[in-house]
């Protein structure tokens, strides 16, 4: 039936092409339409997992299925999320962002005001810092997009912030930059005045086409290496003062409490980390034994990742793992391994170290220093268990 | 060419007039710069809490599910194996009590409370959690005064914290 109404159309196409040329174009019984704006094939079934957290929908998160994407760019379609009052429905023509407070200068810019500076793109991963707060707390999820996918990375275009904040003179009394969102709740994060003269973005391009609503459309900011709450979606206002706001956000949440009752307060760095994503939690090989690749993602907040190893026998010896080239600063790395399984049990674990020397921690080794609590920024090894039936599960 | 990219100002805007500063500016500081002028007690906060926050926090701020966060408990709890967070327990500020509420709540109407509500609900929430009396009036002068249990609870990023071993 479908078949036979898709056959129609193409007839009429070409009825309609012969028309106007001289020759009839001959079509194709199988070939299916052009699209305007394409699809994915509808044999493809990779799909975020959503957690709303309240009954009011929209707080909540979905998470992207690392273990099903090829590369280093997540999909926009695909790309985690995490609002904290919904997505709201913004007209591109009308926002507007104020920039004002210690400046001598406080404008208001349209979204044409900013598309004329010079356009900045790059790629960056982007993580939640509340992920793999399950981990921390003895209690994973057992599946890698559960535990660790609010992770994503694209290639980001907008305006360096350092530019625009040419045109409204900053006074040398800012210390900090209150961003606010146009969300339903308003959120709002402060960020150090070095951060933004540094390398912040005001980013309104996201894989090379408009942001997605849901990452903050038609602006948001963006702080490369920073945990995701801090690059304040659907951005509509930059307040310069001497000090922080002290906002919820900054301080009943995204704060990370330690053993000792105390609480560390602007945490922002996303620390060195990597995860294998395949094989990993839910997935089944082929019993047996075999040759298999084991591939997965390493970033860090702080540059560069410098070298990726894996264990397949629970830590007792490491490998360093190929990098796909080119390793990009503050970008998703993607490392392979091929592993010649022999068909016992097997644990297999991938930990990375940065530019700066820092090498990714066991879960044993960050929860003797910060316990189970501390909610954000949590950065361990990451082991799976490959059963004799092929059955890979969390270790 | 380089020059250009330095200094030139590629695009002005407008200016923004002080009207609009004004109404678009919803920042308070943790000294009460940026509170407007207003005040209210618990005593005048219970009924406008209970007609617009206790369908999802509860009556007494007990949080309903655990998707709906309680407001109050947890006080003394920070160190312990069982730590719970709430405005009582872990807020460090009074003022940002009052922005939260009056930026982001209630969490399906944000921002349709009057200044003086806004006061009287933050009044009743705190003194839900013991910390001010029931007919203590907050006001824009009052409230960056009030002493919050874990106002010292805070400590700057110390990593890396964490030595792992090769
Ligand atoms: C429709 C449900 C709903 C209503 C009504 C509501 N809230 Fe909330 N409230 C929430 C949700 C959901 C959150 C958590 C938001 C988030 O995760 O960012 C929250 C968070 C809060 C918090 C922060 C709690 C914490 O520790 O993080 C405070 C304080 C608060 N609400 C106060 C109020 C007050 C006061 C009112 C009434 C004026 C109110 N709420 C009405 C749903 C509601």
């Amino acid at each position: 039936m479908k078949k036979a109404q898709n056959r129609r159309s193409f007839l009429a196409l070409g009825a309609a092409t012969a028309a106007s040329c001289t020759k009839p174009v001959a079509t194709s019984e199988s070939g299916a339409h052009m699209r305007v704006y394409g699809e994915r094939s509808p044999h493809e079934t990779s799909a975020r997992v959503i957690r709303e957290l309240t009954a009011s929908l929209g707080t909540g998160s979905s998470r992207t299925p690392l273990h099903e994407i090829y590369g280093t760019i997540t999909p926009s379609a695909l790309h985690y999320e995490r609002h904290h009052s919904g997505v709201p429905a913004i007209d591109s023509a009308t926002h507007e962002l104020l920039l004002h407070g210690l400046v001598d200068k406080p404008i208001v810019l349209t979204m044409a005001d900013i598309k004329r500076f010079p356009a900045f793109s790059r790629t960056y991963f982007l993580e939640c810092g509340g992920n793999s707060v399950g981990d921390q707390q003895g209690t994973p999820m057992p599946t890698v997009q559960g535990s660790h996918g609010l992770l994503s990375c694209a290639e980001w275009t907008g305006v360096k912030l350092s530019l625009v904040l040419q045109g409204v003179g900053l006074q040398p009394e800012a210390k900090w930059m209150i961003a606010e969102g146009a969300d339903a709740g308003r959120m709002a994060r402060s960020v150090p005045i070095e951060k933004v003269l540094d390398d912040a973005l005001l980013v309104y391009g996201q894989n090379g086409e408009a942001l997605r609503p849901e990452q903050g459309y038609p602006l948001r900011l963006l702080l490369p290496g920073w945990e995701g709450n801090t690059s304040v979606k659907w951005l509509h206002r930059l307040h310069f003062a001497a000090e922080a706001a002290m906002s919820a956000k900054e301080t009943a949440n995204y704060t990370e409490l330690g053993k000792d009752g105390k609480a560390q307060i602007f945490t922002f760095v996303m620390e060195a980390r990597s995860v294998i994503t395949r094989p990993s939690g839910g997935m089944k090989l082929p019993p047996g034994g075999g040759l298999h690749e084991i591939t997965g993602f390493a970033w860090t907040g702080k540059g560069r990742i410098a070298r990726v190893e894996v264990s397949t026998n629970g830590g007792a010896t490491w490998a360093d793992a190929e990098m796909q080239s080119p390793v990009l600063s503050l970008a998703l790395v993607r490392f392979r391994f091929p592993w010649q399984w022999d068909g016992k049990e097997a644990v297999i674990q991938a930990r990375c170290t940065d530019e700066t020397g820092y090498l990714q921690p066991t879960h044993e080794e960050l929860v003797a220093v910060r316990g189970r609590f501390s909610g954000y920024h949590y950065n361990a090894v990451r082991p799976w268990r490959v059963a004799v039936d092929g059955a890979v599960t969390v270790a | 060419m380089a020059g250009l990219y330095a200094v030139a100002l590629w695009a002005q805007g407008r200016p923004a007039t002080s009207e609009e500063m004004k109404r678009r500016d919803l920042t308070v500081f943790a000294d009460g710069r940026g509170l407007p002028v207003g005040k209210g007690s618990a005593v005048q906060g219970q009924g406008i809490y209970k007609a617009q926050c206790a369908v999802c926090h509860n009556d007494r701020g007990e949080g309903r599910e655990k998707q709906y966060p309680a407001l109050v408990g947890g006080i003394g709890s920070l160190a312990t194996d069982k730590p719970k967070k709430s405005v009582g327990s872990y807020w460090p500020y009074a003022t940002t009590v009052w922005d939260y509420i009056n930026r982001s709540m209630p969490f399906d109407h944000p921002r349709s409370l009057s200044v003086d509500e806004a006061y009287a609900v933050t009044a009743f929430v705190l003194h839900l959690n013991g910390i001010v009396g029931e007919s203590q009036e907050l006001n824009e002068k009052t409230l960056p005064l009030v002493e919050m249990p874990n106002r010292n609870g805070f400590v700057p990023d110390q990593r890396p914290d964490i030595k792992a071993k090769r």
